[in-house]
């Protein structure tokens, strides 16, 4: 079980726990604004973009090469960025806090 | 070679050089063939525009049968912006509970009328009539309406032997022309309706506007969607398994969607017009001239895909840019997306096997290059579980 809170782009919190999936897939099937997961996981559509808090950089780790490649042509994109498609929940994950990055 | 395969004709090209040549009507394109480069072009709008001559950032170019601008994607930020913030809500629609009923009633009806047949010519006679019927819950009309799209036949800009046909191209505008003059006249519910009623940066669009929009809607998703439609029954027709495996485990679904669509890349490129002498891959581009985003090459890049050439039904990762890259990705992607997850799951339910029984493959003229792109014609006869 993991807690995972999102910010959203106007700053309203949402609060959520999931046991499995990806982080994308819990933002989605709760309808958080902004997370919109149109490739459904693949890291192919970059519609899942979050900042991480910067206190829970550790928790995640680092994007991979290919997602790494997708947020480097992100305007909107900074060195906490992930695709959160790509972020598995776990127990590792609980008290993560998330900021819904923009988008155009 | 599989009867369902397409080819990678563009890998010593992409591996050796990163780019290819084609002319195109006397106005040449440079092609990008490597997924990090493409993304890199397809990023830079400021040097590769999509705001150039209307027409001209398709290929084959389409400046001599059009001069209305589509939109939102002939297009550049700023402007392009608000025009896709316009459209954009209207097109997450297939998202909504009602409009998903809707199509899996129309693909369900679709799928058991072509099982009770002895034979069925695809293109025309599933693909063509799945994708019209379709396009109807798009544009919130009647369903009827697709009876009229049925009749012209499976390309609206091409026609046997010719890249592009003019005379067909206006059938489709005067048409749009006249639906609008409709609309205007009885305001309803309709994509028309939304688009005059609506207003960007303060102004309401302007009839060539509502057009561009329109035209933009039906050219875009024709080929494309029909192509996707043809080549999945014949990907299945030589891959039962894969039926069975959607059957039994039905949450693969989404990523063997993406697989497909990465793998035949339906829409093999799009063009952009460079507004500065540039390079790309240590090659000059002159400032007035043509690259292509060859989606169709990014795909098979083995720098990025394992087995890049093989379909694995269930690939984890796949950044790959069959629906385009950046600002200008597809506006009808959740559309077709839509459609192929209800066709693969329905296919899965009914179908045990599909039987290939004549095709001619659709190849692709790119200068050096020819690609497969799907079926002029695939007979079968489909076998219900």
């Amino acid at each position: 079980m993991a807690k995972i809170t999102f910010i959203t782009t106007d700053n309203k919190t949402i609060n959520l726990e999931g046991t499995s999936g990806s982080v994308m897939q819990l933002a989605v099937d709760n309808g958080v604004p902004g997370i919109d997961g149109d490739c459904g996981g693949v890291c192919s559509c970059a519609t899942c973009h979050v900042h991480v808090a910067p206190e829970h950089v550790g928790k995640t780790g680092e994007a991979s090469e290919i997602e790494e490649d997708m947020l480097d042509l992100n305007d909107y994109s900074n060195e906490r960025s992930r695709l959160c498609c790509q972020l598995e929940i776990s127990d590792a994950l609980n008290g993560l806090v998330l900021q819904v990055a923009e988008s155009d | 070679m599989k009867k369902s395969a397409l080819p990678d004709p563009f890998e010593e090209a992409r591996v050796n050089k990163g780019y290819g040549e084609m002319d195109d009507q006397n106005d040449p394109v440079t092609m990008i063939l490597g997924l990090k480069d493409l993304r890199k072009c397809a990023h830079n709008w400021k040097t590769f525009q999509s705001g150039a001559e209307p027409g001209r950032i398709v290929i084959p170019s389409e400046v001599n049968i059009r001069d209305t601008r589509q939109i939102p994607f002939e297009v550049d930020p700023p402007e392009h912006k608000d025009f896709r913030a316009l459209v954009e809500p209207w097109f997450k629609r297939p998202l909504e509970a009602d409009y998903k009923a809707a199509l899996t009633q129309q693909i369900n009806d679709i799928v058991d009328e072509v099982l009770t047949k002895d034979s069925v010519e695809v293109v025309g006679e599933f693909s063509l009539r799945l994708q019209s019927r379709a396009l109807t819950l798009l544009l919130n009309i009647p369903y009827e309406e697709s009876e009229t799209w049925i009749s012209w036949g499976t390309h609206v800009f091409r026609s046997e032997g010719e890249a592009l046909d003019g005379d067909k191209a206006n059938i489709l505008y005067d048409y749009i022309d006249e639906r609008i003059s409709k609309a205007i006249e009885n305001p309803g519910s309709d994509l028309y309706s939304m688009l005059l009623a609506a207003t960007v940066n303060g102004k309401k669009l302007t009839r060539e506007e509502v057009k561009g929009v329109m035209i933009l809607t039906f050219a875009g998703g024709r080929d494309t969607v029909i192509n996707a439609v043809t080549n999945s029954i014949a990907y299945f027709a030589e891959h039962p398994e894969s039926l069975d495996k959607l059957l039994g485990d039905p949450d693969i679904t989404g990523k063997a969607v993406e697989e497909l669509i990465r793998y035949f890349s339906p829409l093999t490129q799009m063009g952009r017009v460079a507004t500065e002498d540039t390079q790309v891959c240590e090659y000059a581009i002159k400032e007035d001239t043509r690259i292509s985003l060859c989606w169709a090459s990014a795909n098979r890049d083995a720098k990025v895909f394992e087995n890049p050439n093989d379909v694995v039904l269930d690939r984890k990762i796949n950044p790959h840019v069959a629906f385009g890259f950046s600002h200008h990705n597809c506006l009808g992607a959740t559309h077709a997306r839509q459609i192929m997850n209800i066709l693969l799951t329905t296919l899965a339910k009914k179908v045990k096997s599909i039987d290939i029984i004549d095709y001619k493959e659709n190849i692709e003229e790119l200068g050096e290059f020819k690609r497969k792109v799907g079926y002029d014609n695939l007979t079968v006869k489909f076998h219900t579980r």
